[in-house]
């Protein structure tokens, strides 16, 4: 059974890096921020690698959109064992405006116009934590949806998604063409150390543009304003149960 | 020194100090200590002992990436999950 497969990478500050939001408020500090891959996008690159090694699927298609730098993160996808690339070229303020509905428009166009058979994605990105793409792609393409997956495997030509829910853990069995949207607990993704980048350097990368898949990338969605959470208040200390109680009638919790 | 051997070593020492980029303490922290751990054992001759050492940096890419990837586990379990009971 020979599939070809998209995985869909995004990329973002370093999940280390703690955001500080702008002074006037119109988002978030991005100068000099070390970048790099969508821990649950990398997740995704590793499931799809580990399919192809067990030569369940034939191709692994890595795929983002963005600026320029975006290929960086094509490039990590590929030393981790994608095939090739896709570079969807999204600069500037259209970049800032792209979401959710935007990009699973433009993975629905690829994956129909390379005839993939399955589509993997992070259940959602650090920097909006949306968790909508796999979810929209699969609306739009009709196919079936294993989302928070934390276990894949095909039984025959149907697909096997061991989902992780708020009660627990679900199994469902959807038919291909599907899209997979990947959890935590999937898998634990391998490093790009230098040699694998070095050969992914031979591994090549198309670039093209929304337009060129007919996908009108105009936002639905303006941000009006961004804010940091409240600061924690400190806390104050009570001497007795009753200044303790005496408080939170005070502040009309009791 | 024999040439295939001396390859290698510099093949490791970039190997490392590509993925010593990352290093909690620092990439600068980590460069020291990997150029003075390299320089300790530069008069050392015998290609089986080269062998050795070459193994060793290996296992500490293994236990980098290992470290990286723990580090990221539990930070993405914090911000996402709830605790366990």
């Amino acid at each position: 059974f020979q599939v070809g497969l998209l995985v869909s990478v995004k990329r973002f500050f370093l999940f280390l890096f703690e955001i500080r939001v702008k002074p006037d408020k119109s988002g978030v500090v991005t100068d000099g921020v070390k970048h790099s891959m969508n821990p649950f996008c990398e997740i995704a690159v590793e499931e799809a690698v580990k399919l192809k090694e067990k030569k369940l699927i034939k191709e692994v298609v890595a795929v983002s959109c963005g600026p320029q730098q975006a290929q960086e993160t094509i490039r990590t996808a590929l030393a981790m064992g994608a095939d090739r690339g896709i570079h969807v070229q999204v600069a500037g303020k259209d970049y800032e405006n792209l979401g959710p509905l935007q990009v699973s428009k433009i993975m629905a166009a690829l994956a129909k116009k390379e005839e993939a058979q399955l589509v993997i994605l992070g259940k959602q990105a650090i920097d909006d934590d949306c968790n909508q793409t796999g979810q929209m792609t699969a609306a739009l393409l009709d196919w079936p949806q294993g989302t928070f997956a934390s276990e894949v495997s095909f039984e025959g030509d149907k697909l096997k998604v061991v989902r992780e829910i708020d009660g627990g853990l679900e199994t469902i069995t959807i038919n291909t063409p599907a899209v997979v949207t990947a959890d935590l607990r999937l898998n634990t993704p391998r490093y790009a150390t230098l040699p694998n980048i070095m050969k992914a350097k031979k591994k090549k990368i198309a670039i093209m543009k929304p337009e060129d898949l007919g996908v009108d990338i105009t936002s639905r969605v303006e941000v009006l304003r961004v804010d940091e959470p409240p600061q924690r208040e400190a806390g104050v200390k009570v001497e007795t149960v009753q200044d303790l109680v005496g408080k939170l009638k005070d502040s009309g919790l009791v | 020194m024999a040439n295939p051997i001396r390859g290698e070593v510099i093949k490791l020492y970039k190997n490392l100090l590509y993925i010593g980029r990352e290093y909690p303490q620092g990439s600068s922290y980590f460069r020291d200590r990997l150029k003075s751990a390299f320089m300790k054992n530069k008069d050392v001759t015998d290609p089986e002992q080269i062998r050795k050492l070459v193994a060793r940096g290996e296992f500490v890419i293994k236990e980098l990436e290992a470290l990286y990837f723990l580090r990221k586990y539990r930070t993405m379990k914090k911000r996402y999950y709830e605790p366990d009971d």
